[in-house]
């Protein structure tokens, strides 16, 4: 280890790559982000299929509502459609970052992935249980919105811990989030840009930067 | 290559073990030895000696907790370490500016 002559050049390069690798969670694979993106574009799909609607309606809510309750089978659809998605997405990602961390020798369970995860936690669950209780006060037109912001919060909380990118794309989310509360009845066709097409490009960018 | 090494550059540095765990204690607030020892690949006797000779300069501190029962070591970057390697940094940028 012992080196008189340790290139100035080589050392930068060290010093460089043992900041990031200590501090970075850099093994988050961009083709889970594509692979997100296709099951939620599929979600969504289903989703205009069940509701017998096209891209361009502006929904409308009451219909859902029976007896001052939420019809019980639109419900049991959703959480249905809602859940394969979020799974779907959740086991692709694991499967796809295990691999790519094994290319990096990286633990797919160390310091940076435990940090990456906490931060990401934190805005997600809050933003998880506030649409909830937006469910639980009727109030629909509000949650896809409500879904992108904390997305979107989420993921530039969680950049400082993983590939800078993530920070623009969670930023996109935000945008795209508070333009949607603006237009109540669109939730749908905003969520599908936010979870499908954006996950999609994005995943696209950052695994040619980052694996090819 | 042989290269002319200025005065300004750290001695201290010269171990490409000694920059490894001063880069890694720059970035991260507390780090415990088997953390360093993963990220640098080093035996646990090598890690060991280098982080002596490091604490020895009084550029990184050593903290020893209890986490329960267990004793905890962790290891971050005194002011005086912080100081010495930016100006090793600063020595780098200069040495390939004169290039």
């Amino acid at each position: 280890m012992e080196n008189k002559n340790y290139n100035p050049l080589d050392q930068l390069s060290d010093i460089r790559q043992l900041m990031e690798r200590s501090s970075r969670f850099i093994s988050l694979s961009g083709l889970s982000g594509v692979f997100a993106g296709i099951y939620a574009i599929i979600g969504a799909g289903a989703a205009y299929w069940y509701l017998r609607i096209n891209i361009a309606t502006r929904v409308r809510y009451d219909y859902i509502i029976e007896n001052g309750g939420i019809k019980i089978d639109f419900l049991t659809f959703f959480i249905l459609d809602a859940g394969s998605v979020l799974l779907l997405a959740l086991l692709t990602g694991i499967y796809l970052t295990t691999k790519s961390a094994k290319k990096n020798n990286q633990s797919i369970w160390d310091k940076t992935a435990q940090k990456l995860l906490i931060n990401m936690a934190i805005p997600l669950i809050t933003g998880g249980v506030f649409c909830l209780a937006m469910l639980n006060h009727h109030l629909f037109g509000l949650i896809a919105p409500a879904m992108l912001l904390f997305y979107g919060l989420a993921l530039v909380n969680a950049s400082k811990y993983t590939h800078g990118d993530v920070r623009q794309l969670g930023i996109c989310e935000i945008v795209l989030g508070l333009l949607s509360s603006f237009f109540i009845g669109y939730g749908l066709l905003f969520w599908t840009i936010g979870f499908g097409v954006l996950h999609i490009i994005y995943g696209i960018v950052m695994y040619y930067k980052y694996e090819k | 290559m042989s290269l002319p090494l200025s005065d300004n550059f750290n001695k201290a540095f010269e171990s490409k073990a000694r920059l490894g765990i001063m880069s890694v204690l720059m970035v991260n607030d507390l780090v415990d030895f088997s953390t360093l020892k993963d990220l640098l690949q080093l035996t646990d006797g090598n890690l060991a000696s280098h982080i002596r000779a490091l604490e020895d300069l009084q550029y990184v501190t050593v903290n020893k907790q209890f986490v329960g029962r267990k004793p905890n070591t962790t290891y971050s970057v005194s002011e005086l370490g912080k100081k010495a390697f930016n100006d090793h940094l600063n020595a780098l940028e200069n040495f390939l500016k004169s290039r």
